[in-house]
């Protein structure tokens, strides 16, 4: 930045940040889905189901959940075991 | 008839205590006699900023559990001929707040007050839940700040269904009080705006409180802010008071008229 740029410089408007973060974040929370409580059980069920057909290591289970305005994203991402570590 | 309103926020430190004095005394200068109630036990504050802090004798616990009579526990404001203050203790804990007792002294008040103020405690636990619980109105004490705001929300939320009169089917008022508003730092966009809050909140304006120095200054010395009346905070809680009481006064913004004087060169040279 050049020394004139520390006087052009605009301040950021950090204001709008908030109020995003505060209409998304409060969307959810009114609508129950706040706090994600739901999430452990979800797993543990979803590796019962999975282990029904592979064997999976609960370590290797990840479950995401990512919130925006119009839509939430649940990632579920399942490590299975490579078939040398299924030979074993 | 009484009227009961509790001043709540979720969020501590937004100014709920400033704001029950300040309005309590509001009421009381404009004729009304008023209670103001301390429901925060254990960490007892209110009695501080009434400036009564030395005449406690009897509190709201003593008054539950029958120790003494609520004229008792009472305290006469020494400038306000309608203002009554009731602490609360100091040395027990929440618990010893029950719903029956706390129901059993509010009706008391209901049939010789006109206004009867409850301190929310922070939190959505006992102390604050039985604040609101038998409340007609509420005022959600926010700043214009993420999680003062969140917490607002959660707050209103309770109101809305966990109050006696949401239960009765008869919705609590609510009212939206915005406290520690920067204008300047609002303009430069560093500071949520009070119709970003009202938008994301969803509830009637009662007015917005300025930053001020007379607020430390009033809370210093032991004096309702309002009483300062040539303070930015003590003018624009006198504005709330009078839309409490239906006055038809438009919300503004507060401002000062002290400028920087880089700011005044800058702007008058703009």
């Amino acid at each position: 930045m050049s020394v004139l740029g520390i006087f052009s410089r605009r301040p950021k408007k950090t204001a709008e940040a908030a109020r995003e973060r505060l209409q998304i974040l409060l969307a959810h929370e009114r609508a129950g889905l706040s706090g994600a409580d739901f999430l452990p059980q979800l797993q543990r069920e979803l590796i019962e189901v999975i282990r029904k057909y592979v064997s999976v290591d609960e370590d290797r289970v990840q479950v995401k959940l990512e919130r925006e305005q119009h839509l939430s994203v649940l990632e579920v991402n399942i490590e299975l075991p490579t078939p040398s570590e299924r030979n074993n | 008839m009484a009227k009961v309103i509790v001043v709540t926020s979720g969020k501590g430190g937004v100014g709920k205590t400033t704001s029950a004095a300040a309005l309590s005394a509001g009421l009381a200068l404009r004729g009304f006699k008023t209670a103001v109630i301390d429901f925060d036990v254990g960490l007892r504050n209110l009695d501080l900023i009434m400036g009564c802090e030395r005449r406690v004798v009897y509190d709201f616990i003593n008054v539950i559990n029958g120790d003494a009579k609520l004229h008792q526990a009472l305290i006469k404001d020494k400038r306000l001929e309608n203002l009554f203050v009731l602490p609360t203790s100091q040395t027990r804990d929440k618990d010893a707040l029950t719903q029956d007792g706390v129901e059993r002294v509010i009706g008391e008040l209901r049939e010789e007050f006109d206004y009867i103020i409850c301190d929310s405690p922070a939190g959505i636990e006992r102390g604050a839940f039985l604040a609101m619980y038998f409340a007609d109105e509420a005022i959600v004490v926010s700043n214009p700040e993420v999680s003062s705001v969140r917490d607002a929300d959660r707050m209103i939320g309770l109101l809305t269904s966990k109050s006696r009169r949401a239960e009765q089917g008869e919705p609590i008022i609510q009212n939206l009080l915005l406290t520690r508003y920067d204008v300047e730092r609002v303009e430069k966009g560093e500071m949520l705006k009070v119709e970003d809050v009202q938008d994301i909140l969803a509830v009637p304006l009662l007015g917005i409180i300025p930053e001020c120095p007379s607020v430390l200054q009033a809370s210093n010395v032991g004096t309702p802010v309002i009483l300062d009346e040539k303070s930015l905070a003590g003018r624009a809680y006198a504005e709330a008071v009078g839309r409490l009481l239906g006055d038809d006064v438009p919300v503004t913004v507060p401002r000062g008229s002290k400028r920087g004087l880089i700011d005044r060169l800058l702007r008058r040279t703009a």
